[in-house]
């Protein structure tokens, strides 16, 4: 069926070009393309929801810490400010470390030593909050506790965590500055491609012309195989992508650590790697329109 | 600039020339008449093929002014060119086929850009293909087809579309005397009847003489003469003889497609 005038249909549109492969190995750059930025994205994704879930976790605790050599006075100091900070209306609960813990905590560290009266240990009390504390807040806390046991330090549980938050952050970056990379590689393939197939087909791209043909015509010709490459090529890359993905994660779950858990990918983290393909085949559509445009535009 | 209402083309004080070299066209002035029928002479290398690009508008001039179908062809934005060029049928020298279509498909290809209806692409294209002695043919790529086959094709796809100017570089250069004849009816009946002007590039005396007080437009070295006052107003018109076949019908100068009139036979073959 023909179009309007002006148009032509798309199965005459497919008819003029022959049906040579549009670019050559452009599908399987565009496929590496794909899975690049697909495991990319599965990682930062990952990282973000480690991140959320880990704050969700640490921003409503804190650590209060009393340094005593003396085990006695250091039990009775603990003790005290226990008392202190479960009369505070931010608190929800108290729990003095038991100090087998703390031991048990340091051993990998310390070795044996760390079970020796020689080597003090400091009191540790967990305390859980209402909500997530400001600073003032803390500052306010640390000033009540001050008053009924002085030399105690009271630490957010999430500001010893900062530097690990600065390093998912900074690796998070690194994802979105590689996906970033490779949609301007993809872009950059799709339009050499588009070059290379427009200085290929220049002879009949001319005969069109001056038979009439219009830029639209001529470009929807090219896009015609822009798509067809471009959409083989992302179904492979989001193929092999999630196929890495899958393999790296079952790696992570072998860890069987809380935290990589927390970092699972939801639904709305599916949705966005599987609209991946698309803006990829979108990216070399108008990529592709774009460079023939031009092409063509230097042309009478 | 002034111009009559009629003219088809206008050249004015034209020039060309190709990068730094010395210009092939110079001061060419000349004006193409509605329903005429032009030949163009010269020797090789006088620049025949340079103005028909000027007048397949596959060139700029390099000064002067063209105007085209009452338009200024130096000033129009490109993206209006597609529609004049619609108007024009042209016949290349190197035939410029479209290598992966059909013989059929080739011929089609004007219809198509243009937004032609498939059932009467279909018809108009089988009617000429059968007119060019090529239905046999129609599914063969060009190039398998001869030389002489190739020429015919091309032929056939720059009159499918009716143009109202048309231009043929050397358009009967391989085909035999019996086709060339057969060919240059064909390029008559469209002038007759349809009203198309016809500008036929060739060195053919022999062609040009089957034609009774011809209009002959001469390049020499890249300047045009008048030897038979063909670029006067209004043009020594020579009556050209009546035309063998039906394919444009008797008297029609105002639009339909071939396969359209009555007495076409129908060609559905696909």
């Amino acid at each position: 069926m023909s179009g309007e005038n002006g148009t032509i249909s798309a199965r005459q549109a497919a008819r003029l070009l022959p049906k040579a492969r549009f670019g050559g190995p452009i599908p399987w750059v565009i496929a590496i393309l794909i899975a690049l930025v697909v495991v990319a994205a599965s990682g930062g994704l990952t990282l973000c929801n480690l991140m959320q879930n880990a704050r969700a976790d640490l921003s409503d605790a804190v650590t209060v810490q009393i340094i005593e050599a003396n085990p006695q006075t250091r039990s009775e100091r603990a003790q005290a400010a226990a008392s202190a900070l479960a009369s505070q209306p931010l608190v929800t609960s108290v729990r003095i470390v038991p100090e087998e813990e703390l031991v048990t905590l340091l051993e990998p560290w310390l070795g044996t030593s760390a079970a020796s009266q020689d080597l003090p240990i400091p009191a540790l009390i967990d305390v859980e909050l209402s909500g997530r504390a400001s600073a003032k807040e803390i500052d306010q806390l640390q000033a009540a506790l001050d008053r009924a046991v002085p030399g105690t330090k009271v630490e957010a549980d999430s500001s010893w965590l900062r530097p690990v938050y600065n390093a998912l952050a900074a690796v998070q970056w690194l994802a979105l500055a590689l996906i970033a990379l490779v949609a301007f590689l993809t872009a950059w393939a799709v339009w050499l491609a588009a070059r290379n197939a427009f200085t290929n087909h220049r002879e009949t791209v001319e005969i069109i012309h001056l038979l009439g043909g219009t830029d639209r015509q001529i470009t929807r010709v090219f896009e015609r195989s822009v798509l067809r490459e471009a959409a083989f090529g992302a179904g492979i890359g989001l193929a092999l992508g999630l196929v890495i993905v899958w393999l790296v994660g079952q790696q992570f779950v072998a860890l069987d650590s809380g935290m990589i858990g927390g970092g699972q990918l939801g639904w709305k983290d599916w949705l966005v790697i599987a609209a991946i393909p698309i803006v990829g085949v979108l990216l070399s559509l108008i990529t592709g329109r774009i460079t023939i445009s031009l092409a063509l535009r230097a042309m009478l | 600039m002034t111009e009559r209402a009629s003219e088809i083309v206008k050249f004015d004080n034209v020039g060309l020339r190709y990068g730094a070299d010395q210009e092939v066209l110079s001061d060419l002035s000349f004006t193409l008449f509605p329903g005429s029928f032009y030949f163009l002479t010269g020797a090789s290398g006088a620049g025949k093929t340079s103005l028909l690009k000027l007048l397949y508008l596959a060139q700029r001039p390099s000064r002067g002014g063209v105007r085209m179908f009452g338009r200024d062809m130096i000033t129009l934005p490109r993206t209006e060119f597609p529609s004049f060029r619609r108007r024009l049928g042209v016949v290349f020298q190197d035939f410029r086929l479209v290598e992966h279509l059909s013989a059929f498909d080739n011929v089609a290809l004007p219809l198509r850009l243009a937004g032609t209806d498939e059932g009467r692409v279909l018809k108009a294209v089988n009617d000429m293909l059968d007119w060019v002695n090529l239905s046999h043919r129609a599914e063969a790529r060009p190039e398998t087809l001869s030389g002489g086959e190739q020429q015919r094709v091309a032929i056939a796809r720059a009159v499918i579309a009716r143009p109202q100017l048309l231009i043929a570089d050397e358009p009967t250069g391989n085909v035999d005397p019996d086709m060339a004849l057969k060919l240059l009816r064909l390029f008559e009946a469209l002038n007759n009847r349809v009203g198309t002007t016809v500008v036929v590039a060739t060195h053919d005396v022999q062609l040009i003489q089957k034609v009774p007080e011809p209009l002959i437009m001469r390049l020499n070295k890249g300047r045009l003469s008048d030897p038979t006052g063909a670029l006067r107003y209004p043009p020594a018109r020579a009556k050209t003889p009546s035309v063998p076949g039906n394919l444009f019908g008797a008297g029609d100068k105002s639009g339909g497609r071939p396969g359209d009139r009555p007495g076409d036979r129908p060609g559905d073959r696909r």
